[in-house]
């Protein structure tokens, strides 16, 4: 089922910044206490707008990590040295400030309970923001819909959500946790050494009972690439497939949205 | 307009300023949004349909295409993810040329364009016509990647990019405007990005 933006425009709201949380050397959650935000379904996006003393405008997207139903809405920024916005909120944002953003907004890179299962989630990076709001949904939810997250990062001290991924995955039945760890031996057994491969995605898909219902896959395009094409050589099917794709060179927006093109 | 606290941002030239839509910061890469998995379209396989409602028209292979006239178009793409890139270099055939070529005069004001994908979006005929719209099949002097929608996309520049459909292989003639793939899910029927047409309502 696909989730739609409902007719009318999506107004500009603005809101108040209530915490900030570091969750890696250079990736914040700000959370965020918005007036009015109906109908969010997990994997959907904000646009974000700042605005500087002379009306000067800038505008991105986010991924929203929360929940449906969670009290604050939860954005996750990775700081990108070259960019224009991630490195204002990473540097200058304060519990308190106020911000501008419309949504939620996206119709396809979205999850809902009734979509069911199984679920094969695929994330680079901080392509995880949107997997982890399905995440959280499932529990939520629909805790008896099998779902299974595989993440690639590039240490351990990279993972976003380590500590709820790994306590997520002691505690609920049906949830499937795999990290890959690419540029670091991991010494803690519960990460794998290493890139994606077709052994993992195969180990994968067993637990899975086979190939998935949906299957979501988000990073850098480079990595949704390969990772959709190890899908589809490990037999998922192309049409069961949704992906969401960030970055350019150099990239800004964090993660970037499940947007039509480009 | 609620003035961020802090925030001075980096302003474009005034040149790069007034080439830039509302709302879209300039982008020097290519980054790639789609839907769905990459397909992979072989050249001899492909196959690009013209089509008036269920009829096709007119259905050319690859080499058949590669005879029409090619034209070159230098363009600003605007992507609604809010990137924009300057002079971006496109090669193919203009829909005019396809029109001529089938012997085909516009039966309606609109057009859904079909990708292999399933991916589907509409444009209004007249914004196809003329050199405004190409059938491109070279970007930048080579072959389009299949990642940027080779072997062959939509290239509408005007309009937001999600328009410019990939993996295109066919051009359907329909009565009524249908809204396409994104439209159906809440983004603009138009999608202008000078009046900032992102979504439906806007």
């Amino acid at each position: 089922m696909e989730a739609s933006v409902p007719g009318g425009r999506i107004a500009w709201q603005e809101v108040a910044v209530t915490r900030i949380v570091e969750q890696t050397p250079t990736v914040k959650s700000f959370f965020l206490m918005p007036q009015r935000w109906t109908s969010f379904v997990a994997g959907q996006h904000v646009d974000v707008r700042l605005t500087a003393p002379d009306g000067y405008q800038a505008e991105r997207s986010y991924s929203v990590g929360s929940a449906p139903g969670a009290p604050e809405v939860e954005l996750v920024i990775e700081r990108l040295t070259e960019g224009e916005v991630s490195p204002f909120f990473h540097e200058v944002v304060m519990p308190g400030d106020a911000i501008e953003i419309r949504g939620p907004i996206g119709g396809h890179f979205v999850w809902r309970k009734e979509d069911g299962g199984p679920v094969l989630l695929v994330g680079g990076g901080s392509g995880v923001v949107p997997l982890m709001s399905m995440l959280r949904a499932r529990a939520a939810l629909a805790p008896d819909v099998p779902m299974a997250l595989v993440y690639s990062a590039r240490t351990v001290g990279d993972v976003i959500f380590r500590n709820e991924m790994l306590a997520r995955a002691e505690a609920e039945p049906g949830f499937a946790l795999h990290v890959a760890v690419t540029r670091e031996t991991p010494a803690d057994e519960r990460f794998h050494a290493g890139r994606i491969d077709a052994a993992l995605i195969g180990e994968v898909l067993a637990g899975l009972g086979g190939a998935p219902r949906h299957a979501y896959v988000c990073g850098s395009n480079p990595f949704v690439d390969a990772a959709t094409g190890l899908l589809i050589d490990m037999g998922v099917r192309f049409e069961t497939i949704r992906t969401e794709r960030y970055g350019g060179e150099p990239a800004e927006g964090g993660t970037a949205p499940a947007l039509p093109e480009e | 307009m609620a003035i961020t606290r802090g925030f001075f941002g980096r302003r474009p030239s005034e040149e790069e300023a007034r080439r830039l839509p509302p709302g879209q910061y300039l982008e020097r890469g290519f980054p790639v949004l789609s839907a769905g998995a990459t397909p992979r379209v072989a050249t001899d396989s492909w196959r690009f349909t013209l089509k008036v409602g269920p009829r096709p028209v007119k259905s050319w292979t690859w080499e058949a295409f590669n005879e029409l006239p090619l034209t070159a178009l230098k363009r600003d793409i605007h992507c609604v993810t809010k990137w924009s890139k300057f002079d971006t270099n496109w090669e193919g055939v203009t829909i005019d040329d396809v029109l001529a070529d089938a012997g085909l005069a516009p039966p309606t004001d609109f057009v859904l364009a079909h990708a292999y994908d399933g991916y589907s979006t509409n444009v209004p005929f007249g914004d196809l016509t003329g050199d405004r719209a190409m059938v491109a099949i070279r970007y930048e002097g080579a072959p389009i990647a299949p990642d940027h929608g080779g072997p062959a996309r939509l290239f509408v520049p005007h309009l937001y990019f999600w328009k410019s459909a990939k993996w295109l292989n066919a051009l359907q003639f329909t009565e009524r405007d249908e809204a396409g793939f994104w439209e159906l899910r809440g983004y603009h029927m138009y999608g202008d990005p000078w009046r900032e047409q992102r979504f439906t309502g806007d």
